[in-house]
């Protein structure tokens, strides 16, 4: 058999051993999620489907499955079916780069735990890893805009179209904090290539949400909105746009909708995890337990969404375009310049500076910003009647 | 090297086979009894009022155009974050370059916050 039939079968089984953990992630987490809100509001969630009521995500599936799909009459008849598909694709692609655990050796053949990752066999047959790695992941979470727009606009409904509008622009505003976020991490490792930033971490001895930690925040707070998850979940927002974008939707087209939301989340998560907490690398470096710390470090981060859930009300729009713009992005370049500025002038010394400028960074930041938004979205709160005939209290502040 | 994109399109198929393949199956399995009230936009039971295919907000067009113009700036950051540390003898003239860079740009974004394009409302 020539080695290429051979690559492509290894790489064929790892592709779908990763898709099967990142599809058991989705029900998990959607149990996860209903678990930890019910105990947060003192009430007991799912128990009657399977033991601790872990079945439930599987029977919603099914019962979903036998519904009918309806099809609104005004709806657009090319684009309205396929939008799902639009959001779900890129989705489930952007996996692609993201390694969840090292070099394995299989006697003449070694290779990585990553999809597009490097594959060495005898003879010299040797495939590198992708070099653009992450550019690959934040282009594909970028096309996921288009399923949202194009779901909304195609529903020809009020709310969908507003929701698709409301959250495509908050998609675009998130994206650019996100990308900025990574580049401090990337200043660090030298390299695009998800592994070598892994592998760089445990060259420095030290995990990059320490001297990453502004970074870190913002990569978090970005993703969070990107991913239209609480408290930025105002494109779905169920009380004021009946879920938005997917209100038209119903039987397994709506179920994608909430899958590709999850599979983002544990998308992002998962970046989150390469970049800032070691990746799949922990204590020792036997390989067949990096993906089990992985999964661990992944679960981490699904069970801190769901806690930002369960805490914080939802913010207001100008709010959260006011948090994008005017506070994200400047605090993400600020904290580029100051990586750049102390790996040129103390490279020895630079993760114990950049842990101290870090700190003093977001405590500037935490008191900054909650000036700068009061400031900037106070005079829309206080408009018309209130500014004119109301004196200024607590109470109508933000 | 056109190999190290195989495993892409071995993961592309497998996702849109997923994909097709959920939407067929509740196709097949899903009943199919739809009437005008069924078919017609949901508006909370109400009958609704003119179409959706209006302008909309001119804001909307103002944060696509903003965010085109940011994020290629932001991917320029990218190439250079990758050789700032290996490059031992440049990084200072690196780091000049990337200043002036982000100086032009901050002026544009001042501009643009002075401008009030970035309020929402």
């Amino acid at each position: 058999m020539p080695e290429i039939v051979i690559f492509l079968l290894i790489k064929l089984v790892m592709t779908i051993v990763i898709f099967a953990l990142w599809m058991t992630m989705v029900p998990f987490m959607i149990w996860l999620e209903r678990k930890v809100i019910a105990d947060i509001q003192i009430r007991i969630g799912p128990n009657r489907v399977g033991p601790f009521g872990l079945l439930q995500p599987i029977a919603d599936a099914l019962k979903l499955i036998m519904k009918e799909d309806i099809t609104p009459a005004k709806a657009d008849k090319l684009i309205y079916p396929i939008a799902p598909a639009l959001l779900m694709v890129p989705a489930l692609l952007a996996i692609a780069v993201i390694p969840i655990g090292g070099m394995v050796t299989i006697g003449e053949r070694s290779f990585t735990l990553q999809i597009m990752g490097e594959y060495r066999g005898p003879n010299g047959f040797f495939v590198p890893e992708l070099d653009a790695g992450i550019l690959l992941s934040l282009a594909l979470s970028s096309l996921g805009v288009y399923g949202v727009v194009l779901a909304g606009w195609s529903s020809a409904n009020k709310y969908s179209l507003l929701g698709g509008m409301r959250s495509s622009a908050q998609m675009l505003s998130y994206e650019l904090p996100l990308g900025v976020a990574l580049v401090g991490p990337l200043l660090l490792a030298s390299s695009l290539r998800l592994n070598e930033v892994v592998n760089a971490q445990s060259n420095f001895g030290i995990w990059f949400i320490i001297p990453q930690f502004v970074g870190f925040i913002i990569f978090l707070m970005s993703g969070t909105a990107e991913v239209n998850r609480a408290p930025f979940d105002l494109p779905e927002a169920e009380q004021e746009l009946i879920g938005g974008y997917h209100t038209e939707y119903s039987s397994f087209r709506f179920a994608m909708f909430f899958m590709a939301e999850y599979l983002n989340m544990v998308t992002i998560s998962a970046l989150a995890v390469t970049f800032f907490l070691g990746g799949y690398r922990l204590f020792t470096d036997i390989v067949w337990l990096q993906p089990i710390w992985f999964a661990l470090k992944l679960m981490l981060f699904l069970y801190l969404f769901v806690w930002i859930r369960g805490t914080w009300p939802r913010v207001r729009y100008d709010q959260l375009m006011a948090l994008g713009w005017k506070v994200s992005l400047p605090l993400a370049l600020v904290n580029l310049a100051i990586t750049a500025i102390v790996l040129a002038y103390v490279p020895k010394r630079a993760v114990l500076v950049l842990t101290i400028t870090s700190i003093v960074l977001i405590t500037i930041a935490y008191y900054g910003s909650s000036y700068n938004i009061r400031r900037s979205t106070d005079m829309t709160a206080r408009s018309g009647y209130a500014r004119r005939h109301l004196p200024e209290s607590e109470e109508t502040r933000i | 090297m056109l190999v190290q994109y195989l495993p892409f399109l071995i993961l592309f198929i497998v996702a849109v086979a997923f994909s097709g393949g959920a939407i067929l199956l509740s196709r097949l399995l899903g009943p199919k009894r739809p009437n005008p009230v069924k078919l017609a936009p949901y508006e909370s039971g109400m009958v609704p009022i003119g179409g959706t295919r209006r302008p909309f907000h001119i804001r909307y067009y103002l944060v696509a155009m903003l965010f085109i113009l940011f994020d290629i700036e932001i991917i320029f950051l990218y190439p250079w974050a990758v050789i700032y540390l290996t490059a031992r003898a440049a990084r200072l003239f690196l780091l000049l370059e990337m200043i002036v860079f982000l100086g032009v740009l901050m002026i544009g974004y001042i501009y643009i916050w002075r401008k009030g394009a970035l309020d929402w409302e």
